[in-house]
């Protein structure tokens, strides 16, 4: 196995205005990729500004006085490289990824873009329906719904309440001073954490940084808006109406944090229960063979998410024509119970394991993706998560993916969601 | 290691062989990587099926994996996924493509699964019912989305019914209930076979091992049912421009689909409309269109353009998402965009910028095995030598403004676009 951490030199870096830099040397294609990544996410969010740090990122792209809007584009496009952002839950990162030579192009423009965004009043109210479009385009898949409804059961105080494209009455109402003193208080090199990986000089790519970052202005680390989620008392149970001829069940409890040990014994029983997800099949995996084999579900899926603060381990389902979401139901949660009372054999842990080093393998071959998970793993106050990712995953035990299961996948905890269709009346 | 890695996949370090049954297969050494990718094709897309069994190709082709002669369906994925290995098969027009990944010394594996998938599977009753109750619940589900409904209706009336490309190759609910195992069976003893078959083995492999592996197993194939490749009818453009409104109710956005028959890409100025269409509505921010209906004008979240090409001809088409009662300003905004490139040639710095576009990205697109397994098949099957990647830039720097003006006026004329809007009212 490819042990990154110790094949490909990386160095953490601070500067003196608190910008933190990690570099990793790979020089597997002559490409760099540059993240800068803010700790700012939809989490930290207040009820009425939901959806700013994602309006915020779309407005990083409309000009600053030095590039003004679509000459970044043209440039980045121009030298074979390509760029885009992205807001999640807990964080909000900018990344370009080009040719090797052409690097000081995504350092100067990062750089410019931490304090020079230009907020243009007729820009800002463009984007604002460019965002509502956004919103509406999510829209158009049933299962947003019932997304958006189960995250809301689930965290009645936490940030993690919201979507993070945002609530449509938050992006008619929210202004252009709302979003730029969002701005001027997270955007800033002590909030940020930059990291390039790719085929450089360390000494090199270190000066340059300097160069382009170093005279940026300190300040200190603003404390984000959050607040913890009390504990769940009880079940709840959402169900979302929408058109349509076809029917889906979620059900979420409560997970561990990505930093905490147990985060990596629920992906390991994520793994058994729903498959290992990314580019390898689910189809030995124990829901299949409950659920779709014998045509109960059409589909199913697993998720556990890799957050700060404690989100939701979900499994989803797709009920197949002619049953119901209630069968479906049932027979997720018996596998689940099973687990609770029976524990899981030792190969399909280390089936488990083995899926988990192979997707390791293939994800890591791209610069872009690592450049992401050291950046991910920045954002999670533990640069070494990623280069320990493996190892973590290694020393989980079959009684490990038990007491998970019991602990963390009980009635109390559980947040249970049906989407219902209502046909399609009026259709032409 | 490094400089030989940074190397485009050229002649001198691709190793093409064709194999006695016809199969050719193309293999590119990276030592940068801990795997190994395959990719490759079939001839036996739904072009073969006739309408009334329209799903056939795509459902056989589905069905390679739920069981063999050796093998029951969880035995295969068993052995897949217990090496965090992925084999998976895919239906076109033209042909079936396939592909999988797995760790470089687990090779032999797949290659095996392949052999065995394409050449002995059994379609069990049991499993055929399977995957026939999760496609029909998939094609319920899809005709809630807008954008599925808007491409569904926008491909029915650019391609008539004598054409294949009027059908969707993943079948309709109606015809795949009337598909039976013999069908598959019979679908599958006529039209799978080497010939026409392309393979692209890249990653962490010795070429000369893989050459044995895929001589040892795949160049005893042999099928002499294999018809010839099927002729495409003659296919003109629609006369004059069309409008098709599919309405949903309950929807809060409308999506647009429209554009008309594009070049092939055997057609002399593919690449020129390649340009043009980057142009239109690919470089930057989704180019003009992207400029004026998103950055300008903020209607949609995207608004672009796309060349579908392939051996088709496959259609030119435009496509945004925008709030319903903004339907009629963005497609004006979009034919007055395609207009103006008709009218008025591109600037010297729009034609720089798209053709240092198109030749710089080379190296992201072709960093990770995948990227470059897929360029193999593409190379192969459009006849364009294994140089074509080292002469790229050459190839692309001869084309002018006027050849991108020429290849617009050419293929995309407004008035003869097939508009179609799904949404919640017309």
């Amino acid at each position: 196995m490819i042990d990154f951490a110790d094949t490909h030199q990386t160095t953490l870096h601070t500067l003196p205005n608190g910008l933190t830099i990690i570099l990793r040397e790979v020089h597997s294609a002559p490409v760099i990729s540059w993240w800068v990544a803010y700790r700012i996410g939809s989490r930290n969010e207040r009820t009425g500004q939901t959806g700013i740090s994602h309006w915020l990122e779309h407005m990083m792209f409309k000009g600053t006085p030095k590039y003004e809007q679509g000459e970044l584009d043209r440039l980045i496009d121009r030298s074979g490289g390509q760029w885009n952002a992205f807001t999640s839950m807990d964080h909000t990162m900018y990344y370009e990824t080009l040719p090797s030579d052409q690097i000081d192009l995504a350092l100067d423009a990062e750089a410019d873009r931490m304090f020079n965004a230009l907020f243009d009043p007729e820009e800002v109210e463009s984007e604002r329906t460019v965002v509502i479009s956004e919103r509406r385009d999510n829209e158009n898949s049933p299962t947003f719904w019932l997304n958006e409804e189960l995250r809301a059961a689930a965290f009645r105080v936490h940030g993690y309440h919201h979507s993070i494209i945002g609530d449509m009455t938050d992006l008619y109402s929210m202004t252009r001073e709302d979003v730029m003193a969002h701005y001027a208080n997270y955007y800033r090199p002590s909030n940020a954490v930059a990291i390039a990986v790719g085929d450089f000089d360390t000494a090199t790519m270190l000066a340059k940084i300097e160069h382009y970052y170093g005279g940026l202005p300190t300040g200190p680390a603003p404390t984000p808006f959050m607040r913890p989620e009390p504990e769940q008392l009880g079940e709840r149970r959402v169900v979302v109406e929408r058109p349509g001829h076809t029917a889906f069940v979620r059900i979420a409890h409560r997970a561990p944090s990505a930093t905490e040990k147990d985060w990596f014994s629920l992906a390991m029983l994520d793994s058994i229960l729903s498959g290992p997800g990314g580019n390898i099949d689910n189809k030995t995996s124990r829901l299949y063979r409950r659920l779709v084999v014998p045509g109960i579900a059409a589909g199913i899926s697993g998720s556990v998410e890799e957050t700060i603060d404690p989100y939701l381990y979900q499994i989803g389902a797709t009920v197949s024509e002619g049953r119901t979401p209630a069968e479906t139901e049932a027979h997720i949660l018996e596998e689940i119970e099973r687990v609770q009372q029976d524990g899981i054999a030792v190969q399909e842990l280390e089936k488990a394991k083995k899926q988990a080093r192979a997707s390791f393998a293939y994800e890591t071959e791209r610069v872009t993706n690592q450049a992401y998970w050291l950046a991910q793993s920045a954002m999670l106050n533990d640069v070494d998560w990623f280069d320990t990712y493996l190892s973590c995953i290694d020393s989980v035990t079959p009684d490990d993916v038990q007491q998970v299961a019991q602990s963390y996948l009980n009635a109390r905890s559980r947040i249970v969601g049906w989407l219902l269709p209502t046909g399609m009346e009026g259709e032409a | 290691m490094i400089a030989q890695t940074h190397q485009l996949p050229y002649s001198g370090n691709i190793h093409r062989t064709v194999l006695d049954n016809g199969i050719v297969l193309l293999i590119h050494t990276l030592t940068h990587v801990r795997s190994v990718v395959i990719a490759g094709s079939v001839r036996a897309g739904a072009l073969y099926e006739q309408p009334a069994q329209n799903g056939l190709a795509s459902l056989t082709a589905e069905a390679l994996m739920r069981g063999t002669q050796s093998h029951d369906f969880d035995a295969i994925f068993s052995a897949l996924e217990d090496i965090g290995a992925d084999l998976s098969f895919g239906t076109g027009h033209h042909q079936v493509g396939f592909g999988g990944k797995a760790l470089a010394e687990d090779l032999p594996l797949l290659v095996e699964l392949l052999n065995d998938t394409l050449r002995y599977p059994t379609f069990p009753e049991r499993q055929l019912e399977n995957l026939m109750i999760q496609r029909i619940t998939e094609l319920r589900y899809s005709q809630q989305d807008n954008r599925y409904r808007a491409e569904e209706a926008f491909r029915k009336h650019l391609y008539p019914p004598e054409h294949p490309y009027h059908y969707s190759s993943y079948g309709t609910i109606d015809t795949l209930q009337t598909l039976s195992p013999a069908d598959l069976k019979a679908f599958h003893k006529k039209h799978y076979g080497p010939a026409g078959m392309l393979l692209a083995v890249v990653g962490n492999v010795e070429p000369v091992k893989v050459i044995e592996l895929i001589q040892e197993s795949l160049g005893g194939w042999r099928n002499d049912l294999q018809p010839d490749e099927v002729d495409l009818p003659e296919l003109v453009a629609p006369e004059k421009q069309q409008r098709i409104n599919v309405v949903l109710p309950g929807k809060t956005q409308s999506a647009i689909v429209m554009g008309t028959i594009g070049p092939s890409s055997f057609a002399e100025d593919y690449r020129a409309a390649l340009l043009a269409n980057s142009v239109l509505g690919e470089f930057g921010m989704m180019g003009r269109l992207g400029q004026v209906i998103r950055e300008d004008m903020g209607l949609a979240y995207y608004a672009h353009s796309r060349l579908d090409g392939g051996v088709g001809p496959g259609a030119w088409s435009i496509s945004a998402g925008v709030a319903p009662d903004k339907v009629d300003v963005t497609i004006e905004a979009a034919i007055h965009q395609v207009n103006q490139m008709r009218e008025t040639l591109i600037s010297e710095d729009d034609l720089e910028d798209n053709l240092s576009y198109y030749t710089g990205s080379l190296p992201l697109r072709l960093e990770s095995a995948g990227g470059i397994a897929n360029q193999l098949i593409a190379m192969e099957r459009y006849n364009l030598g294994l140089d074509f990647l080292v002469n790229y830039r050459e190839l692309m720097y001869r084309f002018t403004r006027e050849d991108i003006q020429s290849a617009m006026r050419r293929y995309l004329d407004p008035e003869r676009f097939v508009i179609s809007v799904a949404g919640p009212s017309a």
